[in-house]
């Protein structure tokens, strides 16, 4: 239930404006891989092709491929809403939709997907994703209340438990801690570590010690000048990415020296 | 380095302070006061028409048997005009905020606030010497084959001057306000929401319907009473279009009267207690409104909890 996504040359538009370019890089199917960079260098802005979010945005377009096990998510008639099913998002600030109780909401994408679904299966479906993101203990007696009335770390989870309900192939996650205290932070990543075993997670962080504690890979983007476009740097094992870079500009920014 | 002492207030910042608050309430009383004032005024002058005897009043069987015909008569209009201007401007206003392309939106919604600065006097024109007659042989096919229907019963007016005609012609004119403000909060539906919708795989229109419409309910109600209040209160449109007479049933024979449209061909020539009985049925109208929009309050803060406020 998780595949591994390839990209291939990828340019990233913001009309004319080229704001991620010729970015490579293959990511491993049951892995944590983490983006690092800093602020504006189009890290949030790549992890958005990977499942077609960037083109909500008028004027947003992608040059190059995106392989998910081999198909091309750009493809002539691919679907985007089928690839956005399939490729789950956290977002940076959590955002359960506020009108649906926290029952609702995890049920939300698969009502979409999937309208018959009967009360027992969705039950079973709730308990299981909430216990998978590691929130049902704390919501089981108030799954009718409305999502927006947990905390911030709890509707993070909430979303992350929205997300795996579809069963997609991959999650990714868009700095999904920035707006969370260290202990709703911890819980995200012990979640994020259980979350491999089944899922591809691809996540965007500003904290380069939870990108040391929860990923396997690291890739570092970085950005000449303001008005430049992003440029994947490095890539390799965390490991190495953080103890022995290979390039001294990932190096200069592991390290805190800049950036 | 001198302390300053925290009871010491510094002048001129706390004089704005001041003045600015000052300001506040006295605009949120004067609003109290003209209302009470209204009021106060509809009250008084409707109290000779309230307590005088039944033959006095016109029609001669007292103030209720005079009144009720025109209240329904006018929520008759008024509903008509919401059912077929909700919708339409709903789906207008969703068109622009989210589906027309930026320049067409732009235009499109500079065309709709144009519609709400035609005076109301060119609606009742065109409504009566052109959607009219244009209108009538509808309403001969609709008594043809759905005469079963009340509401539709034959034989339907040959000029269709009639309190379908009018709401019609009513709800062209609250769909520019309905509108606006639907387009308006749509607009400000949070891009996050909207994005977690998108992310699930939702289609434009699932996303609408996950995170767009949820979220402007209680706008979307506000905007229909506003719409609801200028269909209850419109007179001059009604006054042309309608050929006014008894309560029916029927939509597409002439009669029925709305309470605006009566109070404002009756008016001009109205003295002693005539008049009386007019600012009451004026009393009235303002009693629906106040209680249409306490009901829309109602409904509104009903579902608070699951408003995103919290």
């Amino acid at each position: 239930m998780s595949k591994r996504i390839d990209v291939k040359d990828l340019n990233v538009y913001y009309g004319d404006f080229l704001a991620v370019e010729d970015v490579s890089i293959n990511i491993e199917a049951k892995s944590v891989t983490a983006f690092i960079g800093p602020s504006g260098c189009g890290k949030s802005t790549f992890l958005r092709t990977l499942n077609r979010m960037h083109e909500v945005l008028p004027g947003a377009r992608v040059e190059g491929e995106v392989l998910m096990d081999g198909d091309n998510l750009y493809g002539p008639g691919v679907d985007p809403v089928t690839v956005r099913s399939q490729i789950g998002m956290v977002f940076q600030r959590p955002n359960p939709f506020p009108t649906m109780s926290i029952r609702d909401n995890v049920l939300a994408g698969v009502k979409l997907n999937n309208k018959k679904i009967s009360k027992g299966e969705a039950d079973v479906l709730v308990e299981s994703s909430l216990r998978s993101a590691n929130l049902w203990n704390e919501v089981k007696d108030r799954l009718e209340k409305p999502g927006s009335g947990l905390s911030g770390g709890q509707q993070q989870r909430l979303c992350i438990a929205r997300a795996i309900a579809v069963e997609p192939q991959v999650i990714l996650m868009d700095e999904p801690c920035s707006a969370l205290d260290p202990i709703s932070t911890l819980a995200i990543e012990d979640l994020i570590n259980d979350l491999k075993d089944q899922y591809t997670v691809v996540i965007v962080t500003h904290n380069m010690q939870q990108a040391a504690r929860v990923s396997e890979k690291t890739a570092f983007f970085n950005i000449a000048g303001t008005g430049k476009p992003g440029k994947l740097i490095e890539y390799g094992n965390t490991q190495t990415i953080f103890n022995n870079p290979a390039v001294k500009a990932t190096e200069d920014y592991v390290s805190g020296r800049f950036g | 380095m001198t302390a300053t002492p925290l009871s010491s207030s510094q002048g001129a910042g706390r004089a704005g302070d001041k003045i600015f608050s000052g300001a506040a309430l006295a605009a949120g009383c004067l609003i109290l006061a003209v209302l009470f004032g209204v009021a106060l005024f509809l009250v008084v002058q409707a109290i000779p028409a309230l307590t005088a005897p039944a033959a006095e009043i016109q029609g001669g069987e007292g103030f209720f048997a005079y009144i009720w015909p025109i209240v329904i008569g006018t929520l008759i209009a008024a509903v008509i005009a919401l059912v077929i201007a909700t919708p339409v401007a709903i789906g207008v206003a969703l068109f622009i905020s989210h589906f027309a392309p930026r320049g067409l939106a732009a235009g499109l919604g500079y065309v709709v606030d144009l519609l709400a600065a035609i005076p109301s006097v060119v609606y009742g024109a065109w409504g009566a010497a052109f959607l009219a007659k244009e209108i009538s042989p509808a309403y001969n096919w609709l008594a043809g084959n759905m005469g079963w229907l009340p509401i539709f019963q034959g034989p339907a007016s040959a000029t269709g001057k009639t309190i379908l005609t009018a709401g019609i012609v009513l709800s062209v004119m609250v769909l520019p306000i309905i509108t606006s403000l639907s387009r308006e909060i749509f607009l400000q539906t949070p891009k996050l929401h909207e994005e977690a919708a998108l992310a699930l795989g939702a289609t434009r229109w699932e996303m609408i319907k996950m995170s767009v419409l949820p979220f402007a309910r209680p706008g979307i109600i506000s905007a229909v009473m506003l719409g609801l209040g200028r269909a209850l209160g419109e007179t001059m449109a009604v006054a042309l279009v309608l050929s006014s007479g008894a309560l029916t049933a029927s939509l597409i024979t002439s009669g029925n009267q709305t309470i605006a449209a009566e109070i404002a061909l009756n008016f001009p020539e109205a003295s002693g207690l005539k008049v009386s009985t007019l600012i009451a049925a004026g009393l009235v109208l303002f009693v629906i409104t106040l209680g249409v929009n306490m009901i829309a309050r109602w409904i509104i803060t009903r579902h608070k909890e699951f408003s995103g406020a919290n």
